[in-house]
């Protein structure tokens, strides 16, 4: 009995944009609502499988293991003495998966909210959205690396157009330089990918195979391959798998991202509209994570181990340098994308850490920077809906014009900064348990690391703080004057209702974290057991 | 009774939900009903609490309880539960919390009568309480640090009450930043704990630290790490200058957070981890030297401030450094004693500040004021009471809990004592400046405030009298047996600190030596009292004018030596240096000149290919095809 619960999450914005196609392009608003309603069922049926899911469902390298499998031959190309082309639709969840599945849906309908008054072209902009989430769920599900690659590049499309349509004055520059970084990163991933596929066989079938799991075992690499962990080929002198994994990582932390690659982020988030810096920061991010642990720790656990230290010192100079930076901007969108590379360098902290604590608190940062991130780009939108300015030193007590929307602001901030009893302290607090505890653990990372990583919570507190009392407190002063400060209502039902459950799912998952870590925790011993085990 | 622990914390926080969300709609009355009575219930708890401690004690027991509550953390090999510890040091905490905060509360009610935030003051109030029971009941250092973070919290939102006001607003951000300084080495002292113990909990931490050897380098190191922990929050040099800064928040906030309870956390935190200290001998020199360094710097600043509230933020530092020399010289006994008679006296004169400052119309420049004596009498005496238990004149309360405090430092080290002596003469003498500028002499106020002039209302008095009598008899609580006393109060710790004990040996010191240690300070601290006395009051003296010319000394003193300064060049312009350069030149002009400029290189060699680009999506795919065709190839002859 298989419901195809996950093709049915993947396909759904598909049939809507389907649906959309045919609707006529004078009815403006139908597409919204197609929107919301598919974001909608999209996250009841996440939800509902997170519930499902069975938290010993550990999956990582073994297909048992996994849930809501799918798995049925895509493409078989019989290639004469070179054997047969074996890719599957091969999709399945596992506790990595599973709560970035449900983040995603989650990020999509506040997306599909913040995208409520978008008039240009409506029919175009909400196409591109959904088939933006499709290509999100087949990322997250997707266990055929030929699959993933297809749902990958997907997602840089519609990406590339709804900045580069929809977006800012500089919209054209920003969409070109987020193409060309991310588009650097894949086409090398694409060799990793050929090379894997030559060096790896299905024990089936004995066929050449795109299979991830089947990648993840040593046994099932044909000797004196490319990528075969006994040839020991190189390549400009460098270990083929050593090389592999640093394609593979580099494409992945592109999307991360991390410094030095991370100039794209600030201006594809300032010049791009609200709903998509949403998707960018909630989920984009968070796919760079994802394909890390699922591909590149995985596939190649014997070159992670070696890199650690490396990686370890990227997240501890992203967690710094993106604080650093974020204290000097004087546009809120760009303060906030610098803080999301301070904060997702812990994501890549934790990882590097190969710790259980460590990775887990990777996981539950991933998650909770997705909605917190996504909560920040939305109360930026609110404020630039009613103004079209964003600068931090044009306004001035906003408390006093509006109560409410402090209120969310600074709930965000304080959640965002690390306070206790909210989400971010918790995925914070167990990347630096787990690198403080490498060193006695596996001796991978050193102690400095974590307390450099810690000073990045204390550089959050200053440049929030800092904002919250630049625009908010003190006498009301707008740099556009009255006109201003009649537009800047305060929240309205409608984003009230978008940012209420947001802070709420923070502060719930700061207080009982369980209902997170239930789910990630055997996927991500297994995860560990099977890099740092070999 | 001891089932219900849960409840007193959780009292407070129902109401801050309660006042926080019907803050528009809930009338005044009703919201300073709430607010007080959730803490007024908070505080019948924890004395039933107290009674069933206090029993056990009687019978000999330990008298150690724990309530878990539910499990909060499970992940890898840490697993922390949310669970409460009440013993009698936690039970004494609880009732200053709950006990003085109620009377806070009602002070409140009238002082706050006015403001348009009623209720989000209560609110925020209410979340405070919350927060500091969370602290002092916490039975594992994860959730001490829940309630440290959390007290910080509050005391943010509290400082910046009034957020239209530029300089409160920012003060209130120093106050949140300098915290977490500590909070962060607060932080690395957990990891370490769990690194090395494998647990948070402090019934199976300080068992196992006990059979550590004395000068164990990881002890050294976490408790080095606690102790900076304590210095930002309990305003200990380095990290003290955001204490008198908080002076912004309304007057209620400053007696309640910053004198009364969360700046004693610090001292509470420590004595709560007291063997790891006795077994690190160099941190409690270092708790010592900084403890009395602070203690001398704050009262030399504050014998030449004008701001009523100033002054006392600078007495709360200093005397909260003599609380950090108690424990650096082992004195755990006397240096809890100091946090219970000093948050006696300590909120008595706030209140009786604010009750001041409320009758001035929030004038705060004690150089305005004068003469208040028969305009505000009750406020007058308990203010007079508060002033005598401070400097340390016997019999009032502060003469023994500081009288214990010198005492041990006297066996320790006798520098320490004539350090802790001077400090008590400063004490004496700005306690008198302040009570002789503000009550005798004339008044030197405006006609429009000398009209004004009124004794405060009942729900302000009344807290005022009950805090004066506890000011004046709460050194009852451990007479030194020099005296004849029973020392009660060490008694009822002394399973609190017996591994340290344990450790060190009694103290001894005799009674003939403690008597002229007594003598000398009791003599000194009138003297003091008396000289300043004759100057501000009999003499009349005004401080001068800010701009007016100053001895070096006084220059020092009264522009409170330049710290501020001193770590706005050192620390504050590097970060924002470092920062812009960060963001100029690595990020726009290097990383992104790299990018750009590749972009540009690509651009114009593309300009000949151009025509391959001609916005057909099925030659788009069609391309896509080939090069996938071409890149297999590729690996196929190469694989």
């Amino acid at each position: 009995m298989n419901p195809h619960l996950l093709t049915i999450l993947i396909f759904l914005p598909l049939l809507a944009a389907a649906v959309m196609l045919t609707v006529p392009a004078r009815r403006q608003s139908a597409y919204r609502y197609i929107a919301l309603v598919t974001g909608l069922f999209q996250l009841v049926l996440s939800g509902g499988m997170y519930y499902l899911f069975h938290p010993k469902g550990a999956g990582i390298s073994q297909e048992r293991l996994y849930q809501f499998v799918d798995h049925i031959p895509w493409i078989r190309l019989d290639m004469g003495g070179l054997g047969r082309l074996e890719i599957d639709y091969f999709v399945g969840v596992d506790g990595l998966s599973m709560p970035l599945l449900f983040l995603s849906a989650l990020v999509m309908v506040i997306a599909i909210g913040a995208s409520w008054n978008v008039q240009k072209s409506a029919k175009g902009y909400f196409v591109l959205l959904m088939t933006l989430d499709m290509a999100v769920m087949g990322v997250f599900s997707a266990l055929d690396f030929f699959l993933f690659y297809v749902f990958y590049e997907l997602m840089l499309l519609p990406l590339y157009f709804l900045i580069g349509i929809w977006g800012g004055v500089r919209r054209e520059y920003a969409a070109i330089k987020f193409f060309l970084y991310t588009l650097f990163g894949s086409v090398f991933m694409l060799l990793v990918i050929v090379g894997l596929y030559f060096s790896v066989t299905n024990p089936d079938t004995g066929a050449h195979t795109f299979n991830m799991l089947y990648m993840m075992d040593p046994a099932n690499y044909v000797s004196g391959s490319f990528f075969s962990a006994l040839a020991n080929q190189e390549l400009f002198s460098i270990p083929a798998r050593l090389l592999g994994f640093i394609v593979l990582f580099i494409a992945f932390a592109i999307k991360v991202p991390i410094v030095p690659l991370h100039t794209w982020l600030p201006d594809a988030h300032v010049e791009a509209p609200t709903p998509i810096s949403i998707i960018l920061a909630g989920i984009l991010l968070k796919v760079g994570g994802y394909g890390i642990l699922r591909i590149c720790f995985s596939i190649f656990p014997d070159a992670a181990v070696q890199s650690a230290w490396w990686l370890g010192l990227i997240g501890v100079v992203s967690i710094i340098y993106g604080a650093l930076v974020a204290l000097t901007q004087h546009d809120l969108k760009r303060m906030i994308a610098y803080s999301s590379v301070s904060h997702m360098g812990f994501v890549i902290l934790g990882m590097a850490s190969l710790t259980t604590e460590g990775t887990a608190g990777a996981m539950f940062q991933m998650i909770s920077h997705g909605f917190l991130s996504a909560a920040l780009f939305f109360l930026v939108g609110m404020l630039y809906d009613r103004v079209h300015d964003r600068g931090i030193y044009h306004f001035r007590g906003l408390a006093t014009l509006m109560p409410r929307y402090t209120v969310f602001v600074a709930l965000a901030f304080f959640a965002s900064l690390g306070l206790p009893g909210f989400s971010a302290f918790i995925g914070e607090v167990f990347v630096i348990i787990g690198t403080f505890n490498a060193e006695s653990v596996n001796g991978l990372l050193p102690r400095w690391m974590a307390i450099a990583g810690s000073v990045g919570i204390l550089l959050s507190a200053a440049y929030f703080l800092w904002t919250l009392q630049r625009m908010f407190f003190g006498q009301p002063y707008l740099k556009g004057g009255g006109a201003w400060s009649k537009a800047l209502t305060d929240a309205s039902p409608r984003e009230t209702a978008i940012m209420v459950p947001m802070l709420v799912l923070a502060l719930v998952l700061g207080v009982y974290p369980a209902l997170a870590f239930d789910k990630i925790n055997a996927s991500v011993l297994a995860l560990v057991e099977l890099v740092v085990g070999n | 009774m001891i089932d219900l622990i849960w409840l007193i914390p959780l009292l407070p926080l129902v109401g801050f939900l309660l006042n926080g969300l019907g803050r528009n709609v809930l009338s005044k009355p009703l919201v300073g009903l709430l607010g007080s009575g959730v803490v007024l219930a908070s505080f019948l708890l924890s004395c039933g609490v107290f009674a069933e401690v206090y029993t056990a004690r009687q019978a000999g027991e330990p008298a150690v309880f724990i309530q878990s509550v539910f499990e909060w953390i499970a992940a890898g090999s840490l697993e922390v539960s949310l669970s409460f510890l009440v013993d009698p040091l936690s039970a004494i905490m609880l009732l200053i919390v709950t006990g003085i905060g109620f009377l806070i509360h009602v002070y409140s009610i009238g002082y706050m009568k006015h403001d348009a935030g009623f209720a989000k003051f209560f609110a925020f109030l209410n979340l405070f309480v919350f927060f500091m029971l969370v602290l002092v009941l916490g039975s594992n250092y994860a959730v001490m640090f829940i309630g440290w973070e959390g007290v910080g919290l509050c005391s943010y939102l509290l400082i910046g009450f009034w957020f239209k006001n530029k300089e409160f607003a920012s003060a209130g951000k120093k106050a949140f930043v300098m915290n977490r300084i500590g909070d962060l080495s607060f932080l690395i002292a957990v990891f370490l704990i769990f690194n090395t113990f494998g647990t948070l909990e402090f019934t199976g931490v300080f068992p196992q630290a006990a059979g550590m050897a004395m000068g164990d380098t990881t002890l050294l190191l976490v408790t080095l790490l606690l102790f900076v922990a304590a210095t930002g929050k309990s305003a200990q040099i380095p990290l003290f200058t955001w204490l008198p800064d908080a002076m912004a928040g309304p007057t209620p906030v400053s007696a309640l957070i910053h004198a009364a309870t969360m700046v004693t956390a610090g001292i509470y935190m420590i004595a709560r981890s007291n063997i790891l200290f006795t077994l690190s001998p160099v941190t409690l020199q270092i708790v010592a030297a900084i403890g009395i360094c602070t203690a001398l710097l704050a009262a030399a600043i504050a014998i030449t401030q004008n701001d009523i509230k100033k002054v006392l933020a600078y007495s709360t530092v200093s005397q909260l450094g003599y609380m950090f020399l108690g424990l650096g010289v082992g004195a755990f006994t006397g240096a809890f004693f100091h946090v219970i008679t000093h948050a006696f006296f300590k909120a008595l004169l706030f209140l009786g500040a604010g009750s001041v400052i409320h009758a001035m119309g929030d004038e705060q420049d004690m150089r305005h004021m004068g003469g208040l004596k028969k305009h505000l009498p009750i406020t007058y005496v308990t203010m007079l009471v508060a002033t005598i238990a401070i400097a340390g004149i016997p019999p009032l309360s502060g003469f023994f809990s500081k009288d214990e405090i010198l005492a041990h430092a006297f066996s320790a080290n006798k520098l320490l004592w004539v350090l802790g002596f001077v400090g008590a003469l400063f004490t004496a003498f700005y306690m008198f400046r302040l009570l002789s500028l503000t009550f005798f002499g004339k008044f030197r106020g405006t006609t429009e405030q000398a009209d004004h002039l009124h004794e405060s209302p009942a729900s302000m008095t009344v807290p005022l009298i009950i805090l004066a009598v506890l000011s004046a008899v709460g050194g009852l609580l451990n007479v030194p047996s020099a005296l004849g006393g029973g020392q009660a109060l060490a008694n009822f710790l002394s399973p609190v600190f017996a591994d340290s004990a344990a450790v060190t040996g009694p103290f001894h010191l005799d009674h003939s030596t403690e008597y002229v240690l007594m003598a000398v300070s009791a003599v000194g601290a009138i003297v003091m009292a008396v000289v300043a006395y004759r100057q501000y009051a009999v003499k009349g003296t005004v401080p001068k004018a800010d701009d007016a010319p100053r001895g070096v000394l006084a220059k020092l003193s009264y522009h409170k030596f330049y710290v501020d300064e001193l770590y706005d060049t050192l620390v504050v312009r590097p970060l924002n240096a470092l920062s812009v350069f960060f963001y100029r030149i690595v990020d726009r002009a290097g990383i992104d000149g790299l990018v750009n400029g590749l972009g540009k290189r690509v651009g114009e060699s593309a300009q000949g290919i151009r025509l391959l680009q001609n916005g057909n999506v099925g030659s788009y795919i069609f391309m896509m095809v080939i090069a996938a065709v071409l890149i297999l190839a590729f690996g196929v002859f190469n694989g």
